[in-house]
């Protein structure tokens, strides 16, 4: 947005002192991950920033903590790195049994909650669909409820039927906080959805079977898709029903950082930390090329 | 010609509005059939155990399932002065059969919650319990000297009854006596009402704080040709798709008293290297760190409102004649107030049942009322009282959720 040759001085300076104010603002946004990322490679054991590592020292930096997300918990950590060691660290390391616990609740929600959300939005986009507006508010609640409350609701329920400290009873809460984004993304795509393809599909003599298949779920894939990526990172990232209904066999990353920061605080979870980022630099990247194979997919070319 | 006029019939002879309605309802039922499996999930799964654990807080049975013969003689007793023969001997049975089921603690804490110190009364009468014969009146006032007040008898009375108000009184600081109803608490144990203000504040102040900060930067992405405005808003989505624990702890790591923020204030010399500042652990470090983690969800529906507002608005505005800073605030602000309600509300909702990060760097200062249900819920397991609070606060937040379905409509809740 270049400035028009009439502006004033004032106005000049004000463009310019607003430009910076926004400037400041991204910082902030910005920051948190900014700083996480040098200080998991600190070699001492505190948050901080030390004088050798703002000389650029390469002393003062290591990746001691991103080895410790290996052995930490480990029989014999300082055993020769051979496969034994390997198989101690994957049977034995905290941190390891967090991110296996973290991928197998996350995978295993995000299946049910897609498969269901998806079936439930298209049923939701149809005209003749009775009670639309209730039915989408209840449905969309668990994303607005306090988590709290929903975790204790939960917990108390759960504990009637023994499902507490189950890994059943954690994938069917991440479910259900997973399912409003599901529901959310594939309505979205649905609003373009050319809805004469499918009577075209159908007096072409296609079932409803093959309908959905080949006609309306290659278009709406891309908004499954990144529901599928929203109920997963919701999943990865939850730890509030995780701390009500797990023990400690379901620890996932986030119930082993809540942990790590209530006890005994240590730069592994800023290790941590910097592998989750990375993790959602790269959903990140997925949801955003998908957004714009779905635009072109459906004729929309962006102004 | 018949002036009747035949009603149009399908190729089977059936007239068509029949056939039409028919086929209507079939696919009514085959929408809602789509909608059913998750329906009927989410009410098992989070309907039902909301409701089930909301019926908690004006129903407790602990007393009346452990004590059910004391509790139905109880009905009887008019409150005024000491019970009869009957219901002390009635008590004295059922605290030596408590003894021995090894139940007698949960009823203590039942009651104890009602009269403090009922707890060690309890336990030690029942454990004399086991070998009184009668008169019991005489046994049970020897063990224990509690036994002779009335107050004390009008509260197990009170607690022996399983439907009560008391739970939603005590999460509002009343108390509840037999005679009197209910009445406020002393001024240093009213402590839930205080939270809850403290509550909406904070989620007031992280919601202006969210708008002030997100409003400009909405405007810059709106305005900014779309390849650069792109760019810039991977800053505001690379946050939002972050773990919030990642956040929080980044926080920590920058606010606490040797962090960034401190060592550049020393560096500059704001403030000496003895007097940090401390800003987290605290009500400051909560409103820093909801502020970061709730930005994202105001400044994404600013953005889309903002989107649609063509820029020649403002620009005939100031071409008729008005102040840049006049034709800001009468053209250009005035349309994007849908997408202030609806960043607003959703920060609003969002910041009022906050719990992870207030728990982690909001100290003493800083805890909110999901805090404290959590703590009743995990730690003094008093469930009636956490739902209580819970039931408040979920009625607030149902509340702003039909208000901002009124003002937004879930239906268009953008991510991303």
């Amino acid at each position: 947005m270049a400035l028009p040759p009439y502006t004033t001085v004032g106005e000049k300076i004000w463009h310019y002192f607003f430009r910076a104010i926004c400037g400041l603002i991204f910082l902030f946004l910005i920051m948190p991950i900014l700083v996480v990322l040098p200080l998991s490679f600190n070699v001492e054991p505190y948050f901080t920033f030390t004088e050798g590592m703002l000389r650029f020292d390469s002393e003062a930096y290591s990746t001691r903590w991103y080895k410790d997300i290996l052995t930490n918990g480990m029989a014999a950590p300082d055993a020769p790195m051979d496969w034994a060691w390997f198989a101690d660290s994957w049977k034995n390391g905290q941190w390891i049994r967090a991110i296996k616990n973290s991928f197998i609740i996350g995978i295993a929600s995000t299946l049910i909650a897609t498969s269901l959300g998806t079936l439930a939005a298209i049923g939701l986009s149809r005209s003749e669909m009775p009670y639309k507006r209730f039915i989408m508010a209840v449905l969309i609640s668990p994303m607005i409820v306090p988590l709290v409350i929903t975790a204790a609701g939960m917990f108390y329920a759960f504990a009637q039927i023994q499902l507490n400290q189950t890994y059943i009873g954690v994938i069917l809460a991440h479910v259900v906080l997973g399912t409003p984004f599901v529901i959310i993304t594939v309505t979205a795509t649905l609003v373009g959805f050319d809805k004469s393809l499918i009577r075209a599909s159908n007096s072409l003599g296609a079932g409803a079977g093959t309908t959905f298949f080949k006609i309306q779920m290659p278009l709406i894939l891309p908004g499954v898709i990144s529901g599928a990526l929203f109920a997963f990172i919701t999943s990865f990232d939850e730890v509030v029903a995780i701390i009500f209904l797990a023990s400690p066999e379901q620890r996932t990353i986030p119930r082993q950082m809540w942990s790590g920061i209530r006890e005994q605080i240590s730069p592994t979870i800023l290790a941590v930390a910097t592998l989750l980022v990375l993790l959602s630099i790269i959903l990140l990247t997925v949801i955003e090329l998908l957004r714009r194979r779905s635009e072109r997919l459906r004729g929309i070319t962006r102004t | 010609m018949p002036n009747v006029i035949e009603p149009i019939t399908a190729a089977d002879g059936t007239p068509l509005k029949k056939k039409l309605a028919r086929a209507l309802f079939r696919s009514k039922i085959r929408a809602a059939g789509l909608v059913l499996p998750l329906f009927a999930f989410i009410l098992c799964t989070f309907v039902v155990p909301i409701f089930a654990l909301m019926v908690q807080g004006v129903h407790n049975d602990t007393f009346h399932t452990y004590m059910p013969r004391t509790a139905e003689v109880l009905e009887d007793w008019d409150g005024s002065s000491l019970p009869g023969e009957l219901i002390f001997a009635t008590l004295a049975k059922e605290l030596a059969k408590t003894k021995k089921e090894r139940t007698v603690g949960k009823v203590a804490t039942r009651v104890n919650r009602q009269y403090s110190g009922a707890r060690s009364t309890f336990t030690k009468t029942a454990r004399k319990a086991v070998k009184m014969e009668a008169p019991f009146k005489n046994a049970i006032l020897k063990a224990d000297k509690k036994w002779k007040r009335v107050e004390f008898w009008q509260a197990i009375k009170l607690t022996s009854q399983t439907w009560t108000p008391a739970f939603y009184g005590a999460a509002l600081d009343y108390e509840l006596s037999l005679n009197d109803g209910f009445e406020r608490k002393a001024e240093k144990e009213r402590i839930h009402v205080k939270l809850f203000w403290r509550t909406l504040v904070i989620s007031a102040v992280v919601m202006g704080f969210c708008l002030l900060l997100g409003y400009p930067v909405a405007y810059l992405l709106a305005t900014l040709p779309l390849k650069t405005s792109n760019l810039l808003m991977i800053l505001v989505l690379l946050p939002f798709w972050t773990s919030l624990l990642v956040r929080t702890t980044a926080w920590i790591a920058i606010l606490q008293s040797q962090g960034v923020v401190n060592d550049i204030l020393v560096w500059i010399g704001v403030t000496s290297n003895d007097s940090r500042f401390s800003l987290i652990y605290n009500m400051t470090g909560t409103v820093v760190a909801m502020t970061h983690i709730l930005l994202p969800f105001m400044v994404l529906p600013l953005y889309s409102v903002m989107k649609t507002i063509p820029s020649s608005y403002v620009r005939a505005a100031r071409s008729l004649g008005a102040t840049p800073t006049w034709a800001f605030l009468k053209i250009y602000l005035p349309q994007t107030v849908p997408g202030i309600g609806a960043g607003g509300l959703l920060v609003f909702i969002l910041a009022i049942g906050y719990y992870i990060t207030p728990a982690l760097v909001g100290g003493q200062s800083g805890v909110l009322i999901s805090n404290m249900i959590a703590f009743h819920m995990k730690s003094s397991l008093n469930w009636s009282l956490a739902a209580a609070l819970g039931g408040i606060l979920l009625g607030g937040v149902l509340l702003l959720y039909w208000a901002y379905d009124r003002v937004v409509g879930i239906d268009n809740v953008k991510l991303g």
